[in-house]
């Protein structure tokens, strides 16, 4: 049995100082994700969603807790170049053509020139943009930024794919379109993906597992496993057992948001 | 392209009428050439169109036999030598006219004029170029060390408060009345904020997401600098740069007007208008505009061609 890629202990996350201006983003997080996992973090606004994924990502230090990652420290892993972010804007500097947006992490990583290009022109037939190359992020739709972005993301071969509510700000149709390219995306690269989503609909459909939070303190109140038949396709949204997870999440949600409601009306 | 065919004739055309405008008004209502000289006046000083030859008609006799700094002047019958000769040292355009010929000659004061802008250009680009380096190499060093921007901005604000052209007495004091430096020196510390405060807004101000993203893929310092946010920088530098076209030949002329060599452009300015010839110092003044328009234009087609991804340009 391989080693988990990520494990999170006892994390906790306080924002601010002195009694009354103190946030508990986190509270108790425990969480293992496995090699090839595509693990979607669900929960109401505020619930620490981003924080977790940036406390993976070691954008944000945990103020107490353990974070390995691929058997190493989250920092390490940062400096290792194991992340591959998208977040809900695409992004994208405004400065660079889509190739060269594509090519940012690689120049970075400094990459030899023909990998690179190599590299960036495969990305884009993967996320077919390829005829979209030379063209700037303005020139594009909004769906089609968001794929640079992927693109981007993935262009180093990341073995951790962090992201942040990425179709969050598209329309119904280009987020369908665009979660199923992102799961031929993932079954091609085999990344383990974590995914902030405030749509059950979405979480359910992509994952094989979800994790549902609560908000104010953010702890993890459920742990869905997603057994939907891979490969998952349009008709998996027809499926019965579709309908019973979309139901199990929803009420798992509904359990977690009542107590917020509660505490509310008693205050 | 009919829409920027439009851009340029409408304010062309006004332009003309305004000049029109001013000159039958000031005509009309015979307005000493002191408080303000006739656009022909003044453009006589650059350019003027002598009509010569034909027999001098009975309305003609009593016209003047001079030149005389007019825009348009018709000068029948012999010439004396000294027209003459001018006419032809001076020429630019000769063309038979039904019997006559137009001359289209330099107008006396051009090249006094054009020698005193490219003097004071030079004073005005000179110290761009020193208040431009300036200013960005401060706005790098606040960037990249954080704590200076806190101690140093009180004092960059403090000093652009100060009227600078007042530090102008002190500069001609300090490099000397004629060194050109004197005038780069006033330019310098005149465009110095604009240029320092508009690129370091730009090396800040960067997007929360894109330096995480920098940072997730561990990238150092110097790399966030040059990748992300000097790029960002360009457009609100180009914003500067452009404040501190026009500012640069105010802060040199207004420098030459504390003193400095005679050919500089302030100089004759304030030398004409002492000697009552207005005309001549309008025409300087006008030169001088025209210099300032075609900085901003050059610094205009710079940005477009830097940033050819800047929404400004997009079409």
């Amino acid at each position: 049995m391989t080693e988990p890629v990520v494990v999170l202990e006892n994390v906790d996350k306080i924002f601010g100082e002195g009694a009354e201006d103190q946030v508990q983003a986190l509270q108790e997080i425990n969480l293992q994700i496995e090699q090839n996992d595509f693990v979607s973090l669900i929960g109401p606004s505020g619930c620490g969603k981003s924080t977790l994924l940036r406390v993976v990502g070691d954008l944000i230090q945990p103020s107490s807790g353990d974070t390995t990652i691929n058997g190493k420290s989250a920092r390490q892993a940062r400096l290792d170049q194991d992340y591959g972010i998208v977040f809900q804007a695409a992004t994208l500097y405004d400065w660079r053509t889509v190739a060269k947006n594509v090519q940012l992490p690689l120049e970075l990583m400094q990459f030899s020139r023909s990998e690179k290009d190599r590299r960036t022109q495969a990305m884009l037939e993967l996320v077919e943009l390829t005829d979209f190359a030379a063209h700037f992020p303005w020139q594009l739709s909004g769906g089609m930024q968001q794929r640079v972005a992927i693109a981007r993301a993935l262009s180093f071969e990341p073995s951790i794919l962090l992201m942040d509510e990425p179709f969050g700000a598209l329309d119904e149709m280009t987020r369908e379109r665009l979660n199923l390219e992102l799961l031929n995306i993932w079954r091609k690269t085999g990344t383990t993906v974590i995914f902030v989503t405030h749509s059950i609909t979405e979480a359910v459909f992509l994952s094989t597992r979800v994790i549902v939070m609560s908000a104010r303190p953010g702890r993890i109140t459920a742990d869905i496993a997603i057994d939907l038949p891979q490969p998952r396709n349009s008709e998996t949204r027809s499926n019965v057992r579709f309908f019973e997870l979309e139901t199990e999440v929803r009420d798992a949600l509904r359990i977690s948001e009542g107590g917020r409601e509660v505490s509310q009306v008693s205050a | 392209m009919s829409e920027s065919r439009q851009r340029i004739w409408a304010p062309l055309l006004i332009l003309v009428a305004l000049v029109i405008l001013w000159e039958t008004l000031v005509t009309a209502f015979n307005i000493q050439q002191f408080l303000l000289p006739k656009p022909s006046a003044i453009l006589g000083n650059l350019a003027q169109v002598v009509v010569t030859g034909g027999t001098a008609s009975a309305d003609e006799s009593g016209a003047e036999r001079s030149l005389n700094n007019r825009f348009f002047v018709v000068l029948p019958g012999r010439l004396t030598p000294e027209v003459e000769e001018h006419l032809q040292s001076a020429r630019w355009l000769e063309f038979p006219i039904g019997g006559r010929s137009v001359h289209v000659v330099r107008g006396s004061n051009l090249t006094p004029i054009l020698a005193a802008s490219w003097f004071t250009l030079k004073e005005a680009l000179g110290g761009m170029a020193m208040g431009t380096l300036a200013g960005v190499a401060v706005a790098l060093a606040t960037t990249r060390w954080t704590a200076s921007r806190e101690a140093l901005l009180p004092f960059a604000i403090a000093a652009n408060s100060m009227p600078i052209i007042a530090f102008a007495p002190i500069m001609n004091n300090w490099f000397g009345i004629d060194n050109p430096f004197s005038k780069m020196a006033i330019v310098t510390v005149m465009i110095f904020f604009p240029i320092m405060i508009n690129t370091l807004r730009g090396l800040i101000s960067v997007d929360s997401r894109s330096l995480e993203l920098m940072h997730s893929y561990a990238a150092g310092d110097s790399e966030i600098l040059f990748k992300l946010r000097i790029p960002n920088a360009l457009p609100s530098l180009f914003s500067g740069l452009k404040v501190a076209g026009a500012l640069a030949m105010i802060g040199a002329i207004v420098g030459e007007y504390f003193g400095g060599p005679r050919i500089a452009l302030g100089v004759f300015i304030t030398q004409e208008a002492a000697l009552f010839r207005f005309a001549s110092a309008w025409a300087a003044i006008i030169v001088a505009c025209l210099i300032g328009i075609t900085i901003y234009l050059v610094i205009l087609l710079a940005e477009r061609l830097a940033l050819p991804w800047h929404p400004t340009f997009r079409k």
